[in-house]
């Protein structure tokens, strides 16, 4: 709780399950607000779906009669394509400007005064949002797909939750580099830059355009292992089409722990930078 | 109420564009950098064209110097379709928030004042770019240059601008009756680019079918870069189907302005 708190005392001994009970209900929170918005997940589910009809058959073309490319035979092509158009919703890979928008107008000073750290705070908003976004978003192109192209059922049984954590990752990834991109408004008037830079390279650089595999091996490790991209969708859509061995599967979704914990704690220092800088100019 | 078209509407429209020309340049790094960042959208859409031949020969049985034609083509007219017109996708926000009442009551008409109210000027670096590539796509196919060649690939890139735009338009017109329809549109003006901007023979079944003839991507990029290549369709239309693009157009621009002309007519405020 490093956060200035005008109205509520922190509380002296940490305790765990307060801690759990408001996150939760900050997380239950986020779920209905985005439950509301019907209209709009529908029209996105419709878009979704187009796009996974056009870069199935764009993959498959790539697959061509050989039916394999960068160890993805079609039905794996398939599955990451339609498992990947669910996804997009799930870990919100653009859109989010809600901090900035609040930052520059000022509204941000209210979040400071919350006894929950606005990092945590936005994180449970975000995870209840994805949440919704599982069950709006992601179920009905994975229901769809099947029905026009050959899909992959994964065939361990472990890969199905070792999905699960990889998302739940992901959308803590994407969390901590959209917020990072955010708060960038902390310093800069005007976040439309770095808004670009993270939209143009997000959408490349985590394998929505076309798996990673498809690029040359040595540029597909250093953007694995150098950058936080591939973690966002790429590595739980692997995990999900079994295309690495499953001890080799434990070890990209241990590669998004590191990232996560990376990019929350950077969050963190990168908030408490900018309160100093705040209370600087609010005086 | 003055009629639009008379010199005094004309001035009207010029200062709309003065204004959003001098307010646009106003911060001229944030201005700079939305340039810069408007063209990596449409060089990451040709640079996924690379790398997918990285992996494969052959996409839909054409080579790379055969696709980056249909690419060209496509990313040039959708950028300068978005420029002119791709704004209209704010409809929507206008509807909501009760501004469009604000521009019907004007003596204006409403299409070319939200169009100049909001040109995004950031754009002009995408459509550039979207030239240049359609260019050196033209220059490096090895196309065999007859009149007929040099005219269609004068009068293709144009008649696809014009197509892009009637389509921009005309899915903008659904929020007059589905207000939260954002996302709607996207599928089929930028699922449109990403269609047009590879062969159709990539595609298949009922969705080609809708894609290419049902709302006419075909005759963007694909039948025009055949007619350029003086390839033979692998999907058996005879060669002067290429030719029709400018006419297909035209039909899509009428379509266009009929439902803008319907969905105002049908609009309600939202009473905001």
């Amino acid at each position: 709780m490093g956060s200035v708190t005008a109205t509520v005392a922190p509380p002296t001994d940490p305790n765990v399950t307060r801690w759990f009970r408001t996150f939760g209900a900050i997380a239950a929170s986020g779920f209905r607000r985005h439950a509301t918005y019907r209209q709009a997940a529908v029209a996105g589910v419709v878009t979704n779906t187009v796009f996974g009809f056009l870069r199935c058959y764009i993959f498959l073309a790539v697959a061509g009669a050989a039916g394999t490319v960068a160890g993805y035979d079609r039905a794996q092509l398939g599955t990451f394509v339609w498992a990947g158009q669910g996804l997009l919703a799930v870990i919100a890979i653009w859109g989010w400007t809600e901090l900035a928008d609040r930052i520059r107008t000022g509204e941000v000073a209210a979040d400071l005064l919350r006894p929950v750290h606005p990092v945590t705070s936005y994180l449970a908003t975000d995870l209840g949002r994805a949440g919704f976004a599982a069950l709006a978003r992601l179920l009905p192109p994975v229901v769809i797909g099947p029905f026009f192209f050959e899909v992959y059922l994964p065939r361990h049984w472990a890969t199905l939750p070792l999905f699960g954590l990889s998302v739940l990752l992901a959308v803590v990834v994407c969390f901590g580099c959209r917020y990072l991109v955010n708060a960038s408004a902390y310093w800069l008037q005007d976040v439309r830059g770095p808004m670009i830079l993270w939209t143009l390279g997000s959408g490349v650089l985590a394998g929505l355009y076309f798996p990673l595999g498809f690029l040359p091996g040595w540029l597909e490790a250093t953007l694995r292992y150098a950058t936080p991209f591939p973690s966002v969708l790429q590595v739980p859509l692997d995990v999900l089409v079994e295309r690495e061995p499953m001890p080799t599967e434990v070890g990209l979704v241990g590669l998004q722990v590191g990232w996560a914990v990376l990019l929350l704690a950077l969050c963190r220092l990168v908030q408490r930078r900018a309160e100093h800088r705040l209370v600087v100019q609010g005086g | 109420m003055a009629e639009p078209g008379a010199p005094g509407a004309l001035r009207a429209y010029r200062a709309l564009l003065g204004a959003q020309a001098r307010s646009q340049a106003a911060y001229r790094t944030s201005f700079v950098v939305d340039l810069v960042g408007n063209m990596g959208a449409t060089v990451f859409d040709v640079l996924t064209v690379l790398v997918l031949f990285g992996v494969t020969r052959e996409l839909g049985g054409f080579t790379l110097r055969e696709t980056l034609v249909v690419v060209g083509l496509s990313s040039s007219a959708f950028a300068t379709a978005d420029l002119l017109v791709g704004n209209i996708e704010r409809l929507p926000r206008y509807v909501r928030t009760g501004l469009f009442d604000a521009v019907l009551v004007r003596p204006l008409a409403a299409l070319p004042q939200l169009l100049l109210m909001d040109l995004p000027l950031r754009k002009v670096s995408r459509a550039v770019f979207g030239l240049a590539v359609l260019v050196f796509a033209l220059a490096s196919a090895g196309i065999d240059w007859t009149p007929g060649r040099v005219a269609l690939a004068l009068v293709a890139p144009p008649a696809a601008v014009v197509f892009f735009a009637a389509v921009f338009v005309t899915t903008a017109t659904v929020s007059f009756y589905w207000i939260d329809s954002g996302e709607l549109a996207n599928s089929v003006t930028y699922g449109g680019r990403d269609f047009t901007s590879y062969p159709v023979t990539v595609y298949g079944g009922w969705f080609r079918a809708l894609f290419a003839y049902g709302m006419g991507f075909a005759f963007v990029s694909y039948h025009p870069a055949l007619a350029l290549l003086g390839r033979a369709d692998p999907l058996g239309l005879p060669g002067w189907v290429g030719w029709a693009s400018p006419g297909v157009a035209l039909v899509a621009a009428g379509v266009a302005a009929l439902a803008w002309r319907v969905g105002i007519r049908h609009y309600r405020s939202t009473g905001s």
